[in-house]
């Protein structure tokens, strides 16, 4: 693969001169530039700015009946038109942001593993090329068992990619069938077997419970099996059907059954119990690991870092220092791919819609994000997104946060605030109640109500109490005024 | 309840309210004029018609049924004026709707009756045109209005398509076996689509395009085609003048001088003055009157013959004698007596009780006489603490109480204090001793004063409704978001067009009472119509709040609430950078419903629950 080095992006130095200082430290996870060996020329601004990319690869061979996700089944793929649109939108995206070093990049889809290796190094290099990809960095693709064999695995290996993600889904091919994959119980386990050998201790597996008709014993059975299969990292979800897709009909119409709440969620239950006796950390509501292999993508996410998408329907959450921009915005790439390839062919990039987001937007995806993760909220993340307002004034108050630490699903200490083992399998239950006590903490006057802080003496009466949080903590240092309006596309 | 308004509403305002005695037949606020007072007199100056010149072939008993102000009083004023009924001036709005509330709210509380006279292709024929109300509390009433018709008239308004209770209306018509015509109102209006009305029509009811007749009942055009299709369409009756009596009372009314005036389809059989009439229900023995059709006032006619619809008066003393749904036949003569209507079921309570104690008598006299007319509503003696003496009330839904209340302060200018409204709980009791005390082990609660303790009590059940929801497809989230904080589970969903969504959900019927028609019309701008029909109990997990005054309980103010499962188990959905937005919007949509919630100990109280206590009207 060509060269990693960080190249600054051709416009940044033009552009980078607008920009004011005062950026907060890069937080990348595992890879930041506390823990990586500094990349070389630093323009302005001087600190690092960090992102996580995905890559959407929008190209199915087949629908499966539950998947409602961004999928289009083409006869033909024009692969080098979308191999140099999604070239082209990473740079661009990579130059608005800024981004000096990419965290992670993950291919998802779609059936990412239907691209060719070809288009994977290719995006892979223009990520290099317009921004600091560490060697060590996580580079993750989903496969799909059907297009998984050993020989364009280790093609997708010579291109980057270093780690996989199998969807198994289910080891039961009466399951398979009904959700309409094309693939057979045999068949995963061939492709899992495939990516053990080339990705060793860096192979995930997606398992799905839940599966209409589906009992407590076949489910008890399934995990397993795929126990003995499976290498260091576990996705597993409940199936939720989705409007529109074929599955929902057929359970909608009765011409299925519905698993009731309390069997999901004794199956969830048997599956934690299960997963944590062999060893995995349940680091993530629906994700497992051992042996240290958590996704550093996928928790990028719920740690609320900065993170770019590229392709259609692709979403991102970022600053656009390339712009002058202060906030994060939340970005969603044109949906269609054809759609989506005239626009970035045409006009540069396929961003179809963006939406600041405000500081308390901001603090509940960092409050209901972050709580889905065993680790929680740290105070140290909570401060950069609020410096002002402390996980303690907002959730150490009585109400209802108090309450639930009380009945022991939720801990607000030292650490920060988590969920319980209990707790992690109510969240949804305890979210909306989290969030009302922060949305109404917030809307109180600005009162000195944590003096540990400091905070109220030192502020002008004029000013807004809680400085706009970008990506960067403590944004007072710079006085810029420039805020990206909401509606108009670049 | 919002209700569109009419031109009728500010008309009948600028009449004076109407004194307590007088007859419901002659109300004062009709209009004036000689033709007017003819009609109105008519029933006593008339030579008695003679009825045998329309045989069974000859006659046709429908109904117009249609969802609220979709025109379906305007048609049955049009075709009353079409058959001479009654005569055409520019002041026939709702001829047939004659209570006063109902003329200026715009809708059809009682069910009345006409017999049109109608001559097609060289035959004479004999409509019985049996009106309906058009409000989802009163389906009741269709129901009964139903069960003495071949067919029906299905109006739907050609701007607004179909609605819920067109859909309603249409299945109990449906189930009732009865031929349906449908009619398409207010074609002359701007936005009016008939083609689009008629796809829907086709699509949800399976009714050809073809069979669907275009109107405009306002200016009267095509309205000559719907009388023929009426005799094309619809049936004559099945039955026979030789066989022995078979009457069935559909309805009923309370003259102060009369008596009880019933309203009788014939099944069988023939009736006149001097016959002695046994009722199947109460076994009691009748000596006829006066018999007669409607035009819409009392015809005396010399007899009625089978397959004719038409009132008796027997000299029965209470509406309660003249049962809805009972039978009449000749004494000594019994036949199989016709299957009971669905009888109407209370669905929300209320405590009544005098401004003044001093009033005791006279409000119980009013109630006496307005339930006369108004046999769904139940009375029981009731008593407060606080506020003294009363009753508490069960009406057909909240519209129907409200009707009542303004009723008994326009017609007996009373002034009551009317208590949150509840609805009928049950509990299946565990204890020995109340079991004892009730004679049996599952109660109903119709007072929040007297909710059993949960420690006696194994099981509290609470009443359900199925709603129809129809609605424009850009409020389904919202609507979807509504019925969900109403603990309602949906049971399907269809489009009926490109435009127009159906919903049905399970709803708990406390959690519709009060307010969620108008929520209901606040988010969908006006354009959602909802309807319901009774679903039976469900368990629920329920709790007396009681409101404490100095540490007291105060037992007018207690309420009955559910319990919420506040923490349920999660769906365990993925959540990465696409899902992110879509979460959020979920889980914040979530955290103001919980805005409106209030918890107390471990119980969440819907904010709405203090304020429905303490909403009380006063002198209404």
């Amino acid at each position: 693969m060509a060269g990693r080095g960080w190249r600054p992006a051709a416009a940044a130095a033009a552009i980078g001169a607008a920009r004011p200082g005062g950026a907060g430290p890069g937080r990348g996870p595992g890879s930041g530039p506390a823990s990586e060996p500094a990349p070389a020329p630093v323009p302005e601004p001087a600190a690092p700015a960090t992102a996580a990319l995905y890559v959407h690869w929008p190209y199915c061979r087949k629908r499966c009946s539950y998947c409602n996700f961004n999928k289009y089944m083409v006869p033909a793929v024009d692969e080098a038109a979308m191999r140099a649109c999604l070239v082209r939108e990473a740079r661009t995206l990579l130059r608005l942001s800024q981004v000096q070093s990419v965290t992670s990049v993950f291919f998802g889809g779609g059936t990412p593993s239907l691209a060719s290796p070809r288009t994977i190094a290719a995006v892979l290099e223009a990520v290099a090329g317009a921004a600091h990809l560490p060697d060590g960095a996580e580079v993750t693709l989903e496969a799909n068992p059907s297009s998984a064999g050993t020989p364009r695995l280790a093609g997708f290996k010579a291109a980057g990619v270093n780690r996989l993600s199998v969807g198994v889904q289910s080891l039961d091919d009466a399951e398979l069938r009904l959700l309409g994959r094309e693939h057979t119980a045999a068949e995963a386990r061939g492709a899992v077997e495939a990516a053990r050998g080339l990705f060793p201790g860096r192979t995930s597996i997606d398992l799905l419970f839940g599966v209409p008709g589906q009992s407590r014993g076949a489910w008890a059975r399934g995990l397993e099996a795929a126990l003995g299969l499976c290498d260091h990292h576990v996705s597993l979800y409940q199936l939720t059907l989705e409007r529109g897709t074929a599955l929902a009909a057929q359970v909608w119409g009765g011409a299925l059954p519905t698993p009731s709440q309390d069997l999901l969620a004794d199956m969830y239950q048997t599956a934690r119990a299960a997963l944590v006796a062999a060893g995995f950390r349940h680091y993530e509501v629906s994700n497992f690991a051992r042996k240290g292999a958590r996704s550093t993508h996928n928790l990028s996410y719920w740690q609320a870092e900065q993170y770019i998408g590229v392709g259609p329907g692709a979403h991102g959450r970022f600053v656009l220092r390339g712009e002058g921009g202060r906030s994060r915005e939340a970005r969603v790439q044109t949906l269609e791919p054809d759609a989506w390839m005239r626009e970035v062919q045409s006009r540069g990039h396929g961003t179809r819609r963006r939406v600041v987001l405000s500081p308390l937007e901001q603090l509940e995806e960092v409050l209901a994000l972050g709580l889905r993760t065993d680790e929680g909220v740290t105070h140290e993340r909570w401060g950069h997104f609020s410096p002002h307002l402390s996980l303690e004034a907002i959730f150490g108050a009585p109400g209802e946060a108090k309450a639930l630490q009380q009945q022991g699903w939720l801990v607000l200490d030292g650490g920060g605030l988590r969920c319980t083992w209990e707790g992690l399998a109510l969240l949804d239950s305890l979210l909306p109640a989290l969030l009302c006590q922060l949305q109404h903490r917030w809307a109180l006057p600005a009162v000195p109500a944590h003096p540990a802080q400091g905070a109220a003496p030192g502020r002008g009466s004029g000013a807004p109490r809680r400085s706009p949080t970008g990506d960067r903590a403590g944004g007072e240092a710079a006085g810029h005024a420039g805020v990206v309006s909401g509606s108009s596309v670049e | 309840m919002a209700l569109a308004g009419r031109t009728a509403m500010r008309w009948a305002r600028l009449r004076s309210p109407c004194p307590a005695a007088t007859p419901l037949c002659l109300p004062p606020w009709l209009p004036t004029g000689p033709r007017a007072c003819q009609r109105l007199c008519s029933s006593r100056g008339k030579e008695k018609l003679d009825m045998s010149t329309y045989p069974v072939e000859s006659i046709r008993n429908f109904s117009i049924i249609a969802h609220v102000d979709h025109g379906k009083s305007t048609l049955a004023d049009r075709l009353l004026e079409i058959t001479g009924t009654i005569a055409k001036t520019h002041h026939n709005k709702q001829v047939l709707d004659k209570l006063q509330v109902e003329r200026e709210r715009g809708i059809t509380v009682k069910a009345q009756s006409a017999s049109l006279f109608y001559s097609h292709e060289g035959a004479n024929y004999l409509l019985n045109l049996i009106d309906t109300p058009g409000h989802v509390d009163f389906s009741y009433e269709v129901s009964r209005s139903l069960s003495a018709c071949q067919g029906v008239l299905l109006v739907v308004d050609a701007n607004e398509g179909i609605q819920a209770q067109t859909v309603a209306n249409f299945y109990l018509a449906f189930e009732a076996q009865l031929a349906i015509i449908p009619v398409i109102n207010k074609i002359d209006l701007k936005n009016a689509d008939p083609e689009r009305v008629e796809k829907q029509i086709e699509k949800l009811f399976d009714i050809p395009i073809d069979e669907c007749v275009r109107i405009s009942a306002k200016q009267g055009t095509n309205v000559e085609k719907v009388l023929q299709k009426v005799i094309e369409k619809i049936p004559p009756p099945q039955c026979n003048t030789a066989d022995p009596l078979k009457a069935l009372v559909f309805d009923s009314t309370f003259d102060h001088y009369r008596g009880v005036i019933a309203n009788i389809a014939l099944f069988g059989g023939e009736i006149q003055k001097g016959h002695k009439v046994v009722s199947a229900h109460t076994k009691k023995r009748y000596e006829v009157n006066e018999v007669g059709i409607l035009t819409p006032n009392e015809q005396p006619t010399h007899k009625l013959y089978a397959g004719q619809v038409g009132y008796l008066i027997a000299g029965m003393k209470e509406v309660t004698e003249a049962q809805i749904g009972d039978t009449l036949f000749l004494y000594k003569q019994p036949v199989e007596p016709l299957p009971g209507f669905k009888s109407a079921k209370p669905m929300v309570f209320a405590g009544m009780y005098p401004v003044d104690q001093t009033e005791y008598n006279n409000l119980k006299s009013a109630l006496e006489r307005l339930t006369l007319n108004d046999s769904s509503v139940t009375v029981h003696r009731d008593s407060s603490l606080a506020l003294g003496a009363g009753w508490r009330l069960g009406f057909l839904g909240l519209l129907h109480m409200e009707v009542f209340n303004q009723r008994l302060e326009q017609e007996y200018n009373m002034s009551v204090i009317v208590t949150a409204p509840t609805v009928p709980y049950k509990a299946v009791l565990s204890s020995a001793k109340l079991i004892k005390e009730y004679r049996k082990a599952e109660i109903t609660i119709i007072n929040p004063a007297q909710f059993p303790d949960k420690l006696s009590v194994s099981e509290y059940l609470e009443p359900t409704v199925l709603g129809t929801i129809v609605t424009p497809q850009e409020y389904i989230g919202k609507i979807i978001a509504l019925c969900q904080d109403r603990r309602a589970v949906q049971k399907d969903m269809l489009y009926i067009d490109e435009r127009r969504v159906i919903l049905k959900y399970l709803f708990p019927l406390n959690e519709i009472v009060v307010d969620f028609y108008d929520a209901l019309k606040s988010l969908s701008s006006g354009y959602a119509s909802f309807d319901y029909e009774d679903a039976g109990y469900q368990a629920a997990d329920l709790i007396k709040m009681d409101i404490l005054l100095n540490g007291n309980p105060v037992e007018e103010l207690a309420t009955i609430i559910h319990k919420l499962k506040a923490y349920r188990k999660n769906v365990v959905a993925k959540c990465y950078g696409g899902d992110i937005t879509r979460r959020m919007k979920l889980l914040k949509r979530q955290a103001e419903g919980k805005k409106l919630m209030r918890k107390i100990g471990n119980v969440e109280v819907p904010r709405d629950a203090f304020i429905r206590v303490l909403k009380r009207q006063t002198d209404k």
